[in-house]
């Protein structure tokens, strides 16, 4: 699945539309950035809460698929600028971070059920 | 052999900066032929001793220097220095500041993340006068620049 297709599926607003061909790996939900920097992994979707341009380097550093900023909060400019010079993905949602993981993972565990 | 270093200063509560050191090492690294797995712990490690200075420290500085198959990532800070590092490396134990747990950070792994991504993490601290952390990560660089 790409991060396009969740967009669509999900009526994200996108931010910062680099890379949404890019394949998602599971996604990762969390708002403490060590936590992401030590258990995120490579290709994951990040929800979030956080706005500020912090996550938009941890992203980078883990090389995550993209993030996905919950509760319809406004994301700082300064971190719209830097998603776009590390070319991360940056999308928002009026929903929660529960209702988005819990819409992410029915999406994924229907792919899979496609694939089989 | 190329020696490659550089020095990147840091502002306590100036978080507009934090990632620059991290983001220099990762290009350099990758250009070298490091391995992206090593590229990252070393990225993780050097973030994560930014971040430390901004949020507990007046000022500081990150010098890192690639000298043929290490990285050595110096961080020094101006105080107030660690009264118990075997508390601070412990998970889930932090001094920071509400603003910063605000933020996200301030969860406690800081410290163990880098011990978790580094091959040598020592740490000298003096109460009043500051902190440095050495950080080593061994590359295993493909052919030579």
């Amino acid at each position: 699945m790409k991060i396009a297709d969740i967009i669509s599926a999900l009526g994200l607003e996108i931010m910062v539309d680099k890379n949404l061909d890019r394949e998602i790996k599971g996604c990762y939900v969390s708002d403490m950035l060590s936590d992401v920097l030590a258990n995120g992994h490579e290709g994951n979707l990040w929800i979030t809460r956080q706005t500020h341009p912090n996550i938009v380097a941890v992203a980078a550093i883990k090389g995550l698929a993209g993030i996905v900023i919950t509760g319809g909060k406004q994301v700082e400019p300064d971190t719209i600028i830097k998603a776009e010079a590390e070319e991360v993905p940056l999308m928002l949602t009026p929903l929660s971070s529960f209702e988005t993981a819990g819409i992410c993972y029915s999406l994924g565990k229907k792919a899979q059920g496609d694939l089989e | 052999m190329k020696v490659l270093e550089n020095s990147f200063p840091l502002k306590g509560g100036d978080f507009s900066e934090a990632g620059a050191a991290s983001k220099e090492m990762r290009l350099v690294l990758a250009e070298l032929g490091v391995s992206p797995e090593v590229v990252r712990r070393a990225a993780i490690s050097a973030f994560e001793a930014e971040i430390n200075v901004i949020i507990h420290a007046v000022a500081g500085t990150l010098h890192y220097l690639i000298q043929g198959d290490e990285l050595k990532i110096t961080v020094t800070d101006m105080g107030p220095g660690i009264p118990d590092i075997d508390l601070a490396m412990k998970e889930g134990y932090t001094t920071a500041p509400e603003w910063a747990r605000e933020m996200g950070w301030g969860s406690g792994i800081g410290l163990p993340n880098i011990r978790n991504n580094s091959d040598v993490l020592k740490i000298d601290s003096v109460l009043g006068e500051g902190t440095t952390l050495e950080i080593i990560l061994r590359l295993a660089v493909n052919g030579h620049k």
